[in-house]
């Protein structure tokens, strides 16, 4: 381990701080953001920031778990960022456009 | 203790980037810099497995795909290339700064009145790895044990997910009455 050349001296409720700041702006980000490409990678961070909080309480509880979950995590974005892409150049060849206001087509 | 604040900062700093430049491909690559300053958290905390995958398949794949598309799509300045970002707020804009201030209280609430437990500095894993023999030996033994079954659940998700993209970029696939290109075949 390098707890010789990295002493473990932050509280994990910094850690949650962070990713609590982090999950935060991409939530302000997918809400405020009309371009779905950017609303795309503003999931990634909040995924991002679920990510940081599961590594924090692993190590806090001295267990491997939570960075199990991560690897998880990281197959389940995956999978979301090829099937999301693809639906997002579908919808540029239908619609020209990336705005989130021309996807519109469930509209009732 | 001043390396997390660094990082800290830096991720901070690059999600703002990516929720705030007007352009895809600078917000694209913001998000690689904000993967980056991620994986240094992990190291961190100890987790050097999941640092380094996390640049390689987020950093590398995942953001190699984003910069991808993006550079497929060509935007230009009308369809999105561009985003003007000064509008009138609507009903998300107040959802969401109220969402991120009860997110923020609750936080602080739980810094401030949680479980001590919370405050005190972090649980040394070293012992737990070193009966395992390394960091990447021991959670390969997790994830072929104990986390079997969500991991070839994870595989099977990973399969559907290939089918998926491939089917929907078929462009012979007609969805609805939006469809205003010809719906030729395409070898």
């Amino acid at each position: 381990m390098n707890e010789s050349v990295l002493p473990m001296l932050v509280p994990v409720a910094w850690y949650q701080v962070l990713a609590a700041v982090l999950f935060a702006i991409g939530a302000m980000g997918v809400l405020f953001r009309r371009n779905i490409l950017v609303i795309f990678m503003c999931v990634e961070l909040m995924l991002n920031a679920t990510n940081i909080a599961f590594v924090a309480f692993a190590r806090h509880l001295g267990s491997l778990d939570g960075q199990i979950i991560v690897f998880f995590v990281l197959a389940v974005a995956a999978a979301e960022v090829s099937v999301g892409l693809a639906i997002i150049i579908d919808v540029f060849r239908k619609r020209g456009t990336v705005d989130l206001a021309a996807a519109n087509i469930l509209k009732g | 203790m001043w390396i997390f604040f660094l990082l800290a900062l830096l991720v901070v700093a690059g999600a703002l980037a990516v929720v705030l430049l007007p352009n895809p491909i600078h917000s694209a690559l913001m998000l690689v810099f904000t993967l980056m300053a991620t994986a240094g958290i992990f190291l961190t905390l100890g987790a050097q497995f999941l640092a380094v995958i996390q640049v390689i398949v987020y950093a590398g794949a995942i953001m190699v795909l984003f910069v991808f598309v993006i550079m497929l799509l060509n935007l230009r300045a009308g369809e999105g290339g561009e985003e003007s970002l000064h509008r009138k707020t609507g009903l998300g804009q107040i959802l969401g700064i109220g969402l991120a201030a009860l997110l923020m209280l609750q936080i602080g609430l739980l810094v401030l009145t949680g479980k001590p437990s919370l405050l005190k500095s972090i649980h040394p894993a070293a012992e737990l790895e070193a009966q395992a023999g390394g960091h990447s030996q021991a959670i390969g033994l997790l994830l072929y044990g104990k986390y079997l079954l969500p991991f070839e659940v994870a595989s099977v998700l990973l399969l559907v997910a290939i089918i998926g993209a491939v089917a929907l970029s078929r462009r012979h696939l007609v969805i609805g009455p939006g469809r205003d290109e010809s719906t030729e075949e395409v070898p």
